[in-house]
Formats: C-alpha cells, sequence, structure tokens
C-alpha cells in the first residue's frame, strides 16, 4: 500500500475510539497537524499485537501538531513550539480547503 | 476516553522522578527473556505492549516497570498454551523453597 499523504500535507488524526491495542495516544486524536515526514511503510504493530502478520504495511508518517493546538489553554510557552508523533497511515484523514493549519 | 497507560497530557500534582537507578538481576533476566521469546514468535514489542495495556487499572498502577513485563509474559505464555498458571505457580513455589526468595 502506497503512502497517500506527502510531506508538508495538512491531516487529521480520527477521533475515534477503538478497543484493543492502539499506537495513536489520545491527546492527539482529533487534533490538526501536518506530514513532516514519511518514514516507509511498516506491519502494522495494532495486529501484531494480537499475533497476526501486520500485514498489509502500513504507511507511517511522522506528523507534527503545533502545542498551543494541543493544549489550547494549557500551553503558556511559545506558540512556534511542535511535538512530533510517529502515526500510521489508517489513524489520519485528509484535511479539506477549510483545514487553516500551516 | 484514555486508557489507563495512555497517559500524555493527564494533570498531575505528583513530581516526576528522573533519577536513574541500578537495575535488578530480576529484571535483567525479565528483559533478556522477552528477547529470547521474541527470537521464537512467543513474544515482542506489540504483544507485550497489548498484554501489559490490558491489565486491569489497578494492577497496573500498582506494578512496577519490569513487574508489568513479567505479568504480561505469564499472560502471553499461558493464553499460547506454553505454560499454564499452575506450572507457573508450582515453579514459583520451588525456588522459594530453594532460594527463600518471594
Amino acid at each position: 500500500m502506497t503512502a497517500t499523504f506527502k510531506s508538508g500535507d495538512p491531516v487529521r488524526v480520527k477521533a475515534e475510539e477503538r478497543p484493543g491495542h492502539i499506537r495513536t495516544p489520545a491527546y492527539v486524536r482529533g487534533k490538526l497537524g501536518w506530514v513532516e515526514r514519511v518514514h516507509g511503510e511498516f506491519r502494522d504493530p495494532e495486529k501484531l499485537a494480537y499475533g497476526r502478520d501486520g500485514l498489509p504495511r502500513q504507511p507511517l508518517y511522522l506528523v507534527g501538531f503545533r502545542q498551543t493546538d494541543l493544549w489550547p489553554e494549557r500551553y503558556a510557552e511559545s506558540p512556534r513550539d511542535c511535538l512530533y508523533v510517529d502515526i500510521y497511515e489508517h489513524w489520519l484523514e485528509p484535511v479539506g480547503a477549510e483545514g487553516t493549519q500551516q | 476516553m484514555a486508557r489507563t497507560h495512555d497517559m500524555g497530557g493527564r494533570p498531575t500534582d505528583e513530581p516526576l522522578n528522573t533519577a536513574e537507578h541500578a537495575l535488578a538481576d530480576w529484571e535483567v533476566t525479565a528483559d533478556a527473556m522477552v528477547i529470547a521469546l521474541g527470537r521464537k514468535g512467543l513474544s515482542g514489542t506489540d504483544q507485550l505492549r497489548r498484554a501489559i495495556e490490558d491489565m486491569p487499572s489497578d494492577e497496573y498502577a500498582a506494578l512496577s516497570y519490569y513487574e508489568r513485563w513479567a505479568r504480561a509474559t505469564e499472560t502471553l505464555l499461558t493464553e499460547k498454551d506454553v505454560l499454564s498458571h499452575e506450572e507457573i505457580d508450582r515453579k514459583m513455589a520451588e525456588l522459594e523453597e530453594t532460594w527463600g526468595v518471594s
């Protein structure tokens, strides 16, 4: 499976609750960010966790977020500060023209 | 709702303990055991994390880092039918007698 997103693309992390082992921390779910880098394709750890083969491989991205977007009322440092999280493709959705990121 | 282990952004008044600490012998052994079982396909980062995250919250909170590894390893080996809880308990009792440990 080839990567849907490329470096610089705005993305939103799906705001989903899923049972079991998931590799996307709660504090980024539903948040807007951008693809900083495409890492490549890897076996899906959310399937490997249950002894399955983790195929098809999933594209993995380094996704950037503004700290002020992650902690809207709590982040008192520089608005330029960013946080980067590795996120698999099945947790990301494209952001349309209404997206205001970057 | 984030599960117990998914702590990012959760407010706390407890200071972070960032001090280095020496590992006990059994902790080094637990680490080696997980690596050896991984070579045999019986454990691994993803499976181990899943087994750790599935522990009841109070148990997760009460155990130390490598205690969680040991507890999760028991889960993985028993669900794969490599060992039974009874066999593990019997061996523990035997070791207590031999070395006076508990």
